[in-house]
Order: structure tokens, then sequence, then C-alpha cells
């Protein structure tokens, strides 16, 4: 009799649904760590690709403030870095693609100058650091041009260094006239 | 001879104390915890020793590092701290990319006087995430949780969300995780006693925590 009256108050508890609240912790960490690898890879192709390629890298935030996101916006933002990172590798691939044509462009110069007249290409083009390019034009000037005397010239180092320009710090009182 | 004499004497700061993580919160980014430092200090202008500093570690970084940030350890485990709660760390940047950031764009560290220099030489230095507090206007060990309903932010009118991630005290939320600090607990002219807060997060080793707060305390303590 004691178990009978007390069925009613045990059916009216809400028990926790065994194993729901905790599988969907573990996903939210499994996300977590997704992002996190996600996060490191796209970093490495963001320095790999600093000064080369413009790399796609940048995701909006969630929430104007921080918190603890549930499953469904976790996977947005791992989906969203997923894109970035195949967006960041095909503008890699694109961008090495055309510095390979270019490397081919520059020793087809190389090899016959006069077909390509004017052709400039510099050394950012190839991929490479520093200053400089390869220029196919003709030896001395008009003359040269006439007598179809082709060849290519390699441009060497940088400019000499100026003097740094001082950054703007839009001081409002300097701005006034007024000495600080 | 008062406590802690004998310490500062010798170049040692106190160590860490360590506060603690709301358990449903830490369950969620295990790793996550705070812990600070408490130094009698005042605010004021830095001595030349600490902006001789600055402008060492402005002449050691560089632009190419600014853009390797990302990829080494420490950095790259607050930026994924960002991106889990939500927040965008190219726009709300993480306190070492904001300062290696701004060394690009002013050309070196500017001193913004004591303890923000401490601070900034601690961050830039080891990466990890540091703030400051009045050490004698937050009441007990601090904390991480997330907001209950009508909590704010003192001095701040608008209600915090609920759930929203803040460094509290025993009473109330003493500032936003990585956001402002509410009125009256951060560093002011009246400030005596400094706390100097690290936040950690997955992937940040303790060994890196405790030397920021070192360093940044035994240069508050030398000023």
């Amino acid at each position: 009799m004691t178990t009978l009256s007390g069925m009613p108050r045990l059916l009216d508890q809400t028990l926790p649904r065994p194993g729901v609240a905790v599988d969907e912790r573990e996903a939210r960490l499994q996300l977590r760590r997704q992002i996190a690898r996600l996060e490191a890879e796209l970093g490495a192709l963001f320095g790999e690709a600093f000064g080369h390629a413009e790399v796609p890298h940048r995701i909006d935030s969630i929430a104007a403030a921080p918190r603890v996101l549930d499953l469904g916006e976790l996977e947005v933002i791992r989906d969203r870095l997923a894109d970035r990172v195949a967006e960041a590798r095909a503008a890699l691939v694109e961008r090495k693609r055309v510095e390979d044509e270019n490397r081919e462009l520059v020793e087809r110069m190389l090899a016959a100058p006069q077909d390509f007249k004017w052709v400039r290409v510099s050394r950012q083009d190839l991929g490479l650091h520093g200053c400089g390019h390869w220029h196919s034009r003709p030896r001395l000037g008009p003359i040269g041009m006439l007598m179809g005397w082709w060849r290519v010239k390699v441009s060497s180092g940088c400019p000499l260094a100026g003097r740094l320009e001082a950054v703007d710090r839009k001081d409002p009182a300097r701005q006034a006239g007024h000495r600080t | 001879m008062p406590a802690g004499a004998a310490d500062r004497r010798m170049g040692w700061v106190p160590a860490p104390q360590q506060g603690w993580v709301a358990p449903h919160i830490a369950s969620e980014f295990p790793g996550l915890g705070i812990a600070w430092v408490e130094v009698d200090a005042k605010p004021g202008r830095s001595p030349e020793p600490v902006r001789r500093r600055l402008r060492d570690l402005s002449d050691r970084t560089y632009g190419s590092q600014a853009i390797r940030l990302r990829e080494r350890p420490i950095p790259w485990a607050y930026r994924v701290f960002f991106r889990q709660i939500g927040l965008d760390p190219d726009r709300t940047r993480t306190p070492v990319e904001q300062l290696t950031l701004d060394r690009l764009h002013d050309g070196g560290f500017r001193s913004h006087g004591l303890p923000t220099d401490a601070l900034n030489v601690a961050i830039v230095e080891t990466g990890v995430a540091l703030r400051a507090f009045d050490a004698d206007a937050f009441e007990g060990r601090l904390c991480i949780r997330d907001t209950a309903p009508g909590e704010s932010l003192a001095g701040q009118t608008a209600e915090l969300a609920k759930g929203t991630l803040a460094i509290a005290d025993e009473a109330r939320p003493v500032a936003m995780l990585f956001g402002p600090a509410a009125e009256g607990l951060g560093v002011g002219k009246g400030t005596r006693r400094i706390a100097i807060a690290a936040v950690q997060v997955k992937g940040v080793p303790q060994i890196a925590v405790e030397e920021a707060l070192w360093m940044a305390a035994s240069t508050l303590e030398a000023a």
C-alpha cells in the first residue's frame, strides 16, 4: 500500500533523461576540440600566405558578450572555420599556380627575350622576397628596337632606405596649433 | 616587521592566490582558471627603468612576429578560447595581439603609466592575459562564473545578459571576461593596493601564468 500510494509522486518527478545531457556536453567538447584544430590550421595558412595571397580568415562573432555557446552555435563556428580553411587552401594553391606560371614565363623570357617585348615580371610575382624584376627591353634603346636586339634586364636590390615617416597621432592639441 | 616586508626586500612577490571557476563552466572549459597576486602599489607615472624596458621590448617586436603570433601556443590558446565563447579574436583582440598591433601602429610600446606598463610588459613577454583591479574594492576570492538574471556591472545601467561569462568576487561581477570592469573596481587614483589577475585557458601552462604574475608584480614592486 505504501508503495502504491507513493507511485503518483514518483511519476510526477522529472527524472534526468539518461545519457542526453552527458552526450551533449561531450559533443560540445568535441566541437571545441575541432575549433581549436581548425584555428591552428587557419593561423598557419594565414602566416604562410601573408604578403603573397589574400587569405579569408575573418569569422563574425556569434555572441555580443562572452558566454557558453550551445551545440548549434559551436557547429556554426566550426563550419565557418572549416570553410575559411578550405578557402585559404584554395587561395594558396591558386597563388602557387600563378607563381609557377610566372617562373616558367621568366625562363622563356630569358631564353627568347625578343618574343616577350616589354614584359616585366617582379620577384613578388614569383613569390620571392625583396625588390627587383625581370624586364625584357631592347639594347641601346631605339636602335635595339629597330635591330631586334632584345635582352632581359634584371634589376637588383631595393631602393635605398629613406627617412621613416612619423605616425600621424592625430593629437588634437597639436592640430589646434598648441605646443605640447 | 610587517608581513611581506622581508619578501619585498628580497625581491619576491607573494604567491599567487588561486580563484575558482563555477563547476558547470569548468566542466565546459577544462583548463579555465583565474589567479591573482596583490601588491602594495599606487597608480602613477612609470619610472625610467620601466619605460626603458618598454623601449627594449619595442626593439624586439617586429611585424613578422605579429603575423606569426597566432601560431605560438599561448596566443593561439587565447584565440581558440575567444572563438569558443563566441567572440571574434580579429575584432575583440586577445590582450597580446592588441598590444602587438598597437606596437606596430604606434612604432613602439607607449607608456601609459603604472600599473598598465607593468601588465603590458608581462603580457608581451609571456602572452598571458592579465588585468588589474583595486584589491581593496573586491570581496573575498575572485572567480569566473556566468551571470544570473538581473546582474550588472557597477556603474553601468544595462543589465548583463544571463549567462555572460564574468570575473566576479563573492558578492557581484567585477568585470566581463576579457571585457570592461565595473566602476570602482578598476585601478583608480585612490587605489593603494593593486590585484593583478591572470585568466588561464586550456593550453596555457601554469608556469607561464605564474611567470606573468611574478613579472608584473615585481615590476610594480620595484617601481
